[in-house]
């Protein structure tokens, strides 16, 4: 990330006066001031930051080393809630549903939202319009838009399997009252609210590809799909980059889609890694296990962001 | 271009818009859905075939609602949270940004890094500590808690930030020579210029708080500090098998935010774009 900033001398063609070299103290105390004024735009936000985020996420790795529950103070107790989860059937459910999210609502949103940016960069007509439609479920309400998706997958009546029952003969998927069924159609939902954001972002990095690259290919008798490939792909990396970090984490910490949509249920079908640390912090009142159960989640962003981090580096190098 | 090359580009681009099309139908259906089935009696929401004329219309379900909900109370409980967060986040987020992207002293790229770091902390990692926190400190069950918990966000500092970088630094600069301060270079020369951005952030941070879920769900205990969404939720849980005035109630809880967006899209879309763009 570059950043000009006032006072960047390459970026000015008339700096501030530089003071001759004998008067360092005016100098020094100019930088002093300068240092103070630019904290002094900073702390009322960063206060509330710091106190609210930063400070949290410390005690958060000394609570998941005590035993704080609702009965008594938070005691050391070093690794034990960790040994614990190694033996948590519930927990190992959670994480490896997380996973199962993660790994179809990561590619599939990053391919649906990049089509419909392609779609949407043709300069058709209406486009704008139906911008504006892709976008819709990202801003409406999780709790209005989950009750509405289970009445639509409503398994006997649902206009879903309704539309399905005309293509398929025999069963129809239970979705969110099937054990199999479940994730899936959380993952569809999922998807849908959110391909609107990506697409915007991909639209943006679409507008940063050089229109004289896409000519020249053509000239050269490229296709539609190698032009995509070897063209608008390589331009976009630094958006696609962008968006599967965010897509990363946005799938690895689910939590309120499943919570209104089917409750980590049926059985513990959906429970997810975000949902076992709610229940078990917001209704069992185990605070130092649950915190344990954070600090896995907390763990698995952090390295998946910072090995998508050093693999961008890499192939920009 | 021969005949047969233009042809199929015209039948390319046709089957583009039928694509388009199709697709703007499938992503709205649930809202059709939900606004048809919201004018419905409550035994024509589940029908075979669907019936996807309502008849009659039942306008009754949008006079029903008041009185069967609490819905005065919601929507004032969170127009007061979207309000405050709003303003702290707007006012915060501007003043940091400048002296992010405007000044120059030593820790200011390390402090930004911090920022940027919580990208990767998801929430839902640190709600215990910050819930231990804040009731600590006597927040639990009240709105203040959830002012405190969405004011301070790194979104907005971002959004300012890359903002106030496409600002010509010469304008500063030559507000610096004539003698004003850096607070008055911020209000006069850089806030009077940055109203697109900070109308993006105004809507984008609104609409998140009127949204928000999982804030209101741990912290708001008691009824009358319920927020639209919370209320909702139990409206379902209650009156489960009452489809069609569940429906009612998702529509006037998205109907605002409806509005919201539609008058104000165009700052939406751009202030997304400004954060993705540079990351």
């Amino acid at each position: 990330m570059t950043t000009p900033v006032v006072g960047d001398q390459r970026t000015l063609g008339f700096s501030r006066p530089e003071l001759p070299p004998p008067l360092r103290n005016p100098r020094a105390s100019l930088k002093l001031r300068n240092a103070l004024v630019g904290w002094t735009f900073i702390l009322p936000n960063f206060l509330g930051f710091a106190v609210l985020t930063l400070v949290p996420v410390f005690t958060l790795f000394y609570l998941s080393l005590t035993s704080w529950n609702i009965f008594g103070t938070a005691e050391w107790v070093g690794l034990d809630n960790f040994t614990r989860l190694l033996g948590d059937k519930s927990f190992h459910i959670a994480l490896g549903n997380t996973f199962y999210y993660a790994a179809l609502h990561i590619p599939i949103t990053i391919v649906v939202s990049l089509s419909l940016a392609l779609l949407l960069n043709q300069k058709l007509r209406g486009a704008a319009f139906f911008r504006t439609v892709a976008f819709f479920p990202y801003i409406t309400s999780i709790v209005a838009v989950a009750v509405v998706w289970n009445m639509l997958f409503s398994p006997e009546f649902g206009p879903i399997n309704q539309f399905l029952g005309l293509f398929v003969d025999g069963d129809l998927p239970g979705w969110t009252v099937s054990k199999d069924w479940a994730m899936p159609a959380v993952i569809i939902v999922g998807t849908w609210k959110d391909m609107g954001y990506y697409m915007l972002l991909f639209l943006a990095g679409l507008q940063t590809v050089p229109g004289e690259l896409h000519e020249a290919a053509r000239i050269d008798g490229a296709n539609a799909w190698q032009r995509f490939w070897n063209v608008t792909l390589p331009c976009l990396r630094p958006t696609m980059f962008f968006v599967t970090v965010m897509v990363t984490i946005q799938s690895f910490k689910v939590f309120d889609l499943i919570l209104v949509m089917t409750d980590g249920g049926p059985g513990q079908a959906t429970l997810v890694l975000s949902q076992y640390i709610y229940q078990k912090g917001f209704e069992q009142f185990e605070f130092g296990y649950a915190s344990a159960v954070a600090v896995v989640l907390f763990l698995i962003c952090i390295l998946v962001t910072v090995v998508q981090f050093l693999y961008n580096k890499r192939k920009e190098a | 271009m021969t005949a047969r090359t233009s042809a199929l580009r015209r039948s390319g681009r046709v089957l583009l818009y039928v694509v388009m099309i199709a697709a703007a139908a499938g992503i709205m259906l649930p809202f059709a859905w939900m606004v048809i089935s919201s004018l419905k009696l409550n035994n024509q929401v589940f029908t075979a075939p669907v019936q996807w004329i309502p008849d009659p219309v039942q306008w009754r379900n949008y006079l029903d609602i008041w009185a069967k909900a609490d819905m005065v109370t919601w929507v004032r409980n969170t127009l007061v949270l979207s309000v405050a967060v709003t303003f702290l986040q707007v006012l915060t987020g501007s003043f940091a940004a400048y002296g992010f992207a405007k000044m120059r002293f030593p820790g200011r790229d390390a402090l930004f890094l911090l920022y940027v770091g919580t990208i990767a902390v998801p929430w839902q990692s640190y709600m215990i500590p910050q819930f231990q926190m804040l009731s600590g400190w006597g927040l639990n069950n009240t709105l203040w808690a959830i002012m405190l918990l969405q004011a301070f966000g790194a979104f907005g500092v971002f959004l300012m930030k890359q903002y106030y970088e496409s600002i010509p630094d010469s304008l500063s600069e030559a507000a610096r020579i004539d003698g004003l301060s850096e607070y008055g270079i911020w209000w006069r020369i850089i806030m009077p210029l940055s109203v697109p951005a900070l109308a993006s952030l105004t809507i984008i941070t609104f609409v998140q708080t009127w949204n928000d879920y999982l804030g209101p769900l741990i912290y708001l205990r008691d009824r009358e500090l319920w927020t639209i969404q919370l209320g909702l939720q139990s409206f379902i849980g209650e009156y489960n098998a009452e489809h069609a005035l569940i429906m009612t109630g998702s529509v006037l809880s998205v109907l605002p935010i409806a509005l919201i967006f539609f008058l104000g899209q165009r700052y939406f879309v751009e202030g997304i774009a400004t954060t993705g763009v540079k990351g």
